[in-house]
């Protein structure tokens, strides 16, 4: 008992120093500086359209696990449900030469990418889902990306916690083969769980990039005018990395 | 002659701070989600083979439950933990120190011998004449060096998604995502288990001696 009394004293004490030192101006500079050491190495290690792996249909789980928002209630989007989702558009605008607003059956008669991945939450989980949509790069080419855009920002129907849920990747995501608009999973459409009508899928990042019940893709310069300014709701609202391939 | 390079104390103390801020905010990582699987996918106990308890506050950083700070300390700390082991291992090879005082000979291999060490371990006897470690050292030693630590540090590697389109045949080859999260966990556990039992026989073998030894590099004929 001794022994682990002495432990938990030095544990604690361990504690309050990594606290302090989190705390101070050098300390909170490293600890948000290894989030762009690891994305070097990634990006010096990867192939810029390196793939994420792919699994066989028959390695599609049971069920796909809804987190964040699974029903939003907010704005019309119980009403745009309720319709089966027929007048729902998708904005591809801000840097752009051609804004473009398209629709459910816009997007279902573009080329398509069909791709088994596992999606991995930041907490730790993982589901296997045969996603289908067109690539990012055909919508970002349709509208003729402005040469200052350096950002996509993906808007987005769900509310939550009282702000409204955005994410963003950089040109080299955004135009990876496998970063898709995704509209079917396992060959339904997306049930509201999983971002009904709309959703990004961005493979090589944890599972809060991938926004859901996707209404507009925007082209910036900068993300600094963006919401908190971080690039996310997540990254905004509790610090995650911006960078979720870790 | 020093009876540990500087090398060697320099990795054991940077290691130490390392695997400390590693484990301990790894704990807060593992109460996001307290569930373990083997296989490539898993979200839900039905699939899970084991629930890892909830670790109290008072063990973890930052303390209390913050996912996106613990982050930022476990991938801040991974940097020096795994070029440390390498340097550690080069450093090894060259000063032939893994040779000589770690790598096992064939003839250690002995029961008797190795039922008379454990004897002697469990009367306190720490006294042994030649060579700088036992047989039960040099077997920790090297399964901490050559299995626990680098297992870490591949298993760490294999859960990274931008890591899996350069690295896939290493998460194939752990069996998955989701078994090379739960080998994180046990090799971490391992680890633990090692620190505690060396940090018992450190007390129970002269620590003034044995810390000294390890900052300043103390004496060879003292071993």
């Amino acid at each position: 008992m001794k022994r682990r009394g002495f432990l938990a004293v030095m544990g604690a004490a361990f504690v309050a120093g990594c606290n302090k030192i989190a705390e101070s101006e050098t300390g909170s500079r490293l600890l948000g500086a290894a989030e762009g050491w690891h994305k070097s190495a990634h990006r010096f290690l990867q192939d810029r359209k390196a793939l994420a792996p792919e699994f066989p249909r028959s390695a599609v789980s049971p069920y796909f696990r809804g987190n964040g928002s699974v029903d939003p209630q907010n704005g019309d989007y119980p009403a745009q449900a309720a319709n089966g989702f027929a007048d729902w558009r998708l904005e591809v605008r801000g840097l752009v030469e051609t804004p473009l607003s398209l629709s459910l059956d816009n997007i279902r008669r573009l080329p398509q990418r069909t791709q088994v991945t596992r999606h991995d939450c930041v907490e730790g989980w993982s589901a296997i889902g045969e996603w289908t949509g067109p690539q990012l790069s055909v919508l970002l080419d349709a509208a003729r990306l402005k040469p200052e855009a350096k950002f996509i920002v993906f808007r987005c129907a769900d509310n939550l916690n009282g702000q409204d849920y955005y994410e963003s990747v950089d040109l080299i995501d955004a135009y990876h083969p496998q970063t898709i608009v995704a509209h079917l999973l396992n060959g339904e459409p997306l049930p509201i769980r999983n971002g009904a009508p709309l959703r990004m899928r961005i493979e090589r990042q944890l599972g809060y990039k991938h926004a859901k019940y996707l209404t507009a893709i925007e082209a910036v310069a900068s993300l600094d005018d963006i919401g908190g300014g971080k690039g996310g709701y997540w990254e905004d609202r509790a610090g995650y990395q911006w960078y979720a391939g870790i | 002659m020093k009876r540990h390079a500087l090398s060697t104390r320099l990795w054991h103390w940077v290691n130490l701070v390392c695997v400390v801020v590693l484990f301990m905010s790894g704990l807060t990582i593992s109460n996001a989600h307290r569930l373990l699987y083997w296989g490539d996918w898993g979200f839900s106990s039905s699939q899970a083979w084991l629930e890892v308890p909830r670790f109290p506050d008072w063990m973890t950083i930052p303390g209390y439950y913050d996912l996106a700070l613990a982050r930022d300390w476990h991938i801040l700390t991974a940097w020096p933990f795994a070029l440390g082991l390498l340097f550690m291992w080069a450093a090894m090879l060259l000063n032939r120190h893994f040779r000589r005082d770690i790598a096992t000979a064939r003839s250690e291999w002995r029961w008797p011998a190795i039922r008379e060490d454990i004897l002697r371990h469990l009367k306190l006897d720490f006294d042994h004449g030649d060579g700088k470690y036992n047989f039960l050292q040099k077997l920790a030693y090297g399964l901490v060096l050559g299995v626990f630590l680098p297992m870490m540090v591949f298993t760490g590697l294999a859960i990274s998604p931008g890591i899996e389109p350069v690295l896939g045949w290493m998460v194939d080859l752990l069996g998955g995502r989701q078994s090379a999260r739960s080998l994180h966990f046990i090799f971490a556990f391992a680890l633990f288990g090692f620190f505690l039992v060396h940090l018992a026989l450190v007390l129970l073998s002269g620590p003034v001696k044995q810390v000294g030894a390890m900052i300043t590099g103390g004496r060879s004929d003292e071993a």
